[in-house]
């Protein structure tokens, strides 16, 4: 037995005119963590996809064992041993964790059998690896962390040896990562092999033994983990040297540009997830929002941007009132100077099917600029998408390609590219960086900064806490849909930490 | 990563897969004609030289192709704003009134071309409100317009049998339509355009209401691709909560476009009443709204992919009728069994095929890729 797990040869792989993999060679090795690393639309998930059977290689061999295998489906991907975690959980959300982790594995066609012999397997799965879930909970029921824990789950269940992860951490908390890293260590020392992709080097170096870097479709690096730094993986991955941290200089606010007074709003189901929120964002600020997922960060951004209806309070923007409380128009909102980018890209900021110079325009659409009367003026938003592309390096440099066929990270762009180039007077950003890679992190925190010193105002909500430490002039802490406590940028980490967690914010609201 | 098909070049995409789904739904149907105890290559000949085999066939696959026409862009009108418009048989009913109205008005004092942009805006506005009414009832109310246009064809059907009974029916005249109108009302064959090309129109009913849906059929593609009106309505298509995002009022796009959609119903009562029957009778919609669902789905609700649909239905239904009259143990039901098949194997079960071609593709391409590494090793 060799210990080599898998070895891909010379993979080549090209969407139309897009090469995403050149010549991909690559060695893992067995019972290792291996970090994938490279910017958006190096072309990683490509290759994760041909490992898993998404997707066919025009060229090359997958060595698995030593042995050469072809891969042409998933099946045959978990044939040869090897599962997958997607990013975009690929879960019923009706079915229990137990339905989820046999279904398409059933050994029998009597359900009951299959069932109990299921949860015998799965009660020593989780006992293993120290995977706790309840498995007769529904998936929509449980938070991402644990959605997560049943993927792996899943992969387990069907045998695999291998287990591949593209960007598990994404979606997760810190307390909730750290679960994971901790998971993917004992699965390790089990013999398992994981192959892991992010863009987080702090990740990379706490948890993986070797790491590969790939840019623009070809692999440029394989090293020890321990024998390499942060910053050289980061010059490794975009082919300069990086600021990991944007310099910014002292704040200068000047008058509010938006006002919130006693915001409350409450969710489909009537539970209250803002909850009597006051602040005040003045021009020439970055006011951070920081909490944990879920403790009504994203309710506060859709009432304000007039996604959501909120069910009391007041917002002023300019000092004029927007009716938070009735039906409000998000054209209004952005003739006024508020511009948004939302948490959710897939979802809300972009319309995948499109093309992205459609998406360029979205929500701007009345613009005289790209209308002739009725008509769209194609060739003024071809024009207007060209220049962004450019200014934004949004990669493959397409404006007809198709919004779903672009990286997270140039999806990410091309929303920042829309939002921030209107000039707004108030900019509200959510999770700016998510799925983003070092280079396009700083670009984007620098053009963050930008706005502030130009003297725009902006709200930024964000589950990084080091991207909220960086960038923000004043800290608001959320907590259970309240606001707990407002600190400076330079309060620890760990002080934050509590307040995110509720513990200092009890203590303070009695006082 | 949502996507398990791979990518095929554009021309398996629209013409091959296409084609696959119809030779398929033909084979099937071959055997049900098998199963009655006939010659199916028999029976293809019928339908094919029934439906080509002389001008005036032609003309008669024409004719029903431009019916067909207008009902799937009106189908696939609705289909961009995320709207399932089955009502399109009724508003096509409603629609005829329009053109009725126009014509036992001035077909008397005017000619043709006078008559026919009147009859075109009054088709059009009465199939548009319609529609217009259960597009406010989801707008306002949250009456899905899946249920409402439905209700609204039965509703359309009692309204027509009154009205052609009591009210537009001359006294005196047995059937229930209108009289019959004069040259105002008639509009004119397309014989110059087949003797273009040598044809002999013969008999049939082939007239200008086709160049109309041509031209209707470009008309919404400028309209779904061009205009600002369309791209807000793809948006809400794709994905309403980006649209919402984007501040496109969801209740005004569903009314406009649920009244384009009728509208687009309505002209086609032009074809028959206007350029067949110069009267409007009962039930002259014989279903074409219905059909054009199925035209839409084939045609993947883009312009010109919904008029080589169209034509592919006109042609099943006169060359259905002519193996009905040719072979009398295959009844005009067949006919509609076949166009079954043809929405089951093009519409329902569209991506049946695909995965094998997808790997057939990808295997070409490995082995062409292979066949060029070694020539140049
Ligand atoms: N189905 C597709 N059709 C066309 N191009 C594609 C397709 N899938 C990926 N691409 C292109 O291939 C390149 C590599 O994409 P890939 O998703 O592998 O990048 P990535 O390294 O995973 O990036 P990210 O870190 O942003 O997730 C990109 O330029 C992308 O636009
Ligand atoms: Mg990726």
């Amino acid at each position: 037995m060799s210990d080599i797990a898998i070895e891909l040869r010379g993979i080549d792989k090209s969407f139309g005119l897009v090469h995403a993999n050149k010549n991909i060679n690559l060695t893992v090795r067995k019972g290792t963590i291996h970090g994938i690393i490279g910017e958006n639309g190096a072309g990683k998930s490509t290759l994760m996809s041909i490992l898993y059977g998404f997707y066919q290689a025009d060229k090359g061999d997958i060595v698995i064992d030593g042995k050469t295998v072809t891969i042409k489906d998933p099946n045959a991907a978990i044939a040869s041993g090897i599962g997958m975690v997607h990013q975009h959980f690929m879960l019923v959300e009706n079915f229990t964790v137990l339905e989820n982790v046999m279904l398409g594995a059933e050994d029998s066609q009597i359900l009951n059998t299959s069932i109990s012999k299921a949860r015998v397997e799965l009660k020593r799965l989780e006992k293993e690896y120290a995977l706790e879930v309840n498995p007769d909970a529904l998936i929509e029921q449980l938070p991402v962390g644990l959605q997560q824990r049943v993927e792996i789950l899943k992969a387990l269940y069907r045998k695999a040896d291998i287990l591949i992860l593209d960007e598990p951490t994404g979606v997760l908390t810190p307390p909730e990562a750290d679960h994971l890293f901790r998971i993917l260590g004992q699965l390790k020392d089990q013999g398992k092999t994981i192959i892991f992709i992010t863009h987080k080097l702090r990740e990379i170096m706490a948890i993986t033994d070797e790491v590969s870097v790939m840019r623009r479709g070809e692999m440029v690096a394989t090293c020890k983990t321990k024998e390499t730094s942060v910053e050289e993986l980061a010059e490794l991955m975009v082919g300069r040297r990086v600021l990991l941290r944007v310099e910014k200089g002292a704040a200068n606010p000047g008058e509010v540009k938006l006002a919130v007074e006693n915001l409350t709003v409450r969710d489909s189901r009537g539970v209250t997830m803002v909850d009597n929120v006051s602040f005040n964002l003045r021009a020439g600020e970055i006011v951070g929002i920081a909490g944990v997922a879920g403790n009504g960060q994203s309710e506060l951004l859709e009432a304000i941007s007039g996604i959501r209806k909120a069910v009391g309070g007041k917002v002023l923007l300019n000092g004029q009132p927007i009716d938070v409380t009735a039906h409000v128009d998000p054209r209004d909102l952005r003739d006024r100077g508020l511009a948004h980018v939302p948490e959710d890209r897939h979802h809300v900021g972009l319309v995948l099917k499109f093309e992205e110079a459609e998406n360029g325009i979205l929500g701007y659409h009345h613009d005289k600029r790209y209308l002739k009367g009725v008509f769209l003026n194609t060739k003024a938003i071809q024009a207007d998408a060209e220049e962004k592309i450019k200014k934004y390096d949004i990669r493959p440099p397409n404006p007809r390609l198709k919004t779903a066929n672009f990286s997270g990270g140039n999806q990410q762009k091309i929303v920042l590219a829309r939002e921030m180039e209107r000039g707004p007077d108030v900019l509200i950003i959510g999770q700016p960086t998510r799925g983003v890679d070092v280079g396009a992190i700083e670009f984007i925190h620098k053009r963050i900064i930008e706005m502030r010193d130009q003297g725009k105002a902006v709200l930024l909500v964000s589950v990084e806490l080091d991207e909220i430490r960086a960038l923000s002039d004043r800290i608001i802490v959320m907590f259970a849909g309240r606001v707990v406590g407002e600190r400076d940028p330079d309060a620890t980490e760990g002080e934050l930490g509590l307040l995110m967690a509720g513990v200092e914010g009890r203590k303070e609201a009695a006082e | 990563m949502s996507n398990p098909y791979a990518k095929l070049p554009g021309w398996a995409e629209y013409g091959l897969i296409p084609l696959i789904n119809l030779v398929v739904a033909f084979l099937v149907a071959g055997l049900v004609v098998l199963l009655v105890g006939e010659n199916p290559l028999n029976a293809a000949y019928h339908m094919i030289n029934g439906a080509f085999g002389r001008g005036e066939y032609i003309g008669f696959t024409l004719y029903y192709a431009t019916t067909f026409i207008f009902t799937g862009l009106s189908v696939a009108v609705a289909f961009h704003a995320g709207l399932f418009n089955i009502g399109s048989e009724g508003q096509a009913y409603i629609g005829g009134i329009g053109v009725a109205l126009a014509c036992l008005w001035l077909d008397k004092t005017m000619p043709w071309f006078v008559v026919f942009p009147l009859a075109i805006i009054g088709s059009a506005f009465f199939g548009a409100m319609w529609a217009f009414l259960p597009g406010w009832l989801q707008a306002k109310r949250g009456s899905h317009v899946v249920i409402t246009t439905i209700m609204f064809n039965f509703i359309a059907s009692s309204l027509m049998v009154y009205l052609l009974t009591k009210v537009l029916k001359p006294l005196g005249q047995m059937a229930p339509q209108t009289r019959t109108f004069e040259a105002g009302g008639q509009l004119p064959k397309l014989d110059w355009l087949m003797s273009i090309f040598g044809l002999n129109l013969g008999n049939s009913p082939f007239n200008v209401s086709f160049l109309l849906a041509l031209l209707a059929a470009f008309g919404v593609w400028v309209l779904i691709w061009r205009t600002k009106l369309g791209y807000e309505m793809r948006t809400m298509g794709h994905s309403p909560s980006a649209a919402r995002y984007a501040g496109i009022g969801e209740a005004r796009i569903t009314v406009i476009v649920m009244m384009i959609s009728g509208g687009l119903a309505g002209m086609m009562a032009l074809n028959p009443i206007m350029g067949e029957q110069y009267r409007m009778q009962l039930d002259f919609v014989q279903g074409a709204g219905f059909v054009g669902i199925a035209v839409a789905l084939m045609g993947r609700s883009h312009p010109a992919g919904i008029i080589p649909a169209a034509v592919l239905f006109g042609m099943l239904y006169q060359g259905g009728a002519e193996i009905a009259f040719e072979m009398p143990s295959i009844s005009r039901d067949m006919i509609v069994i076949i166009q079954g098949l043809v929405i089951l194997f093009a519409g329902a079960l569209e991506n049946m095929f695909r995965p094998a071609i997808g790997r057939a593709f990808a295997g070409i391409g490995r082995r062409s890729a292979v066949a060029a590494q070694t020539r140049g090793a």
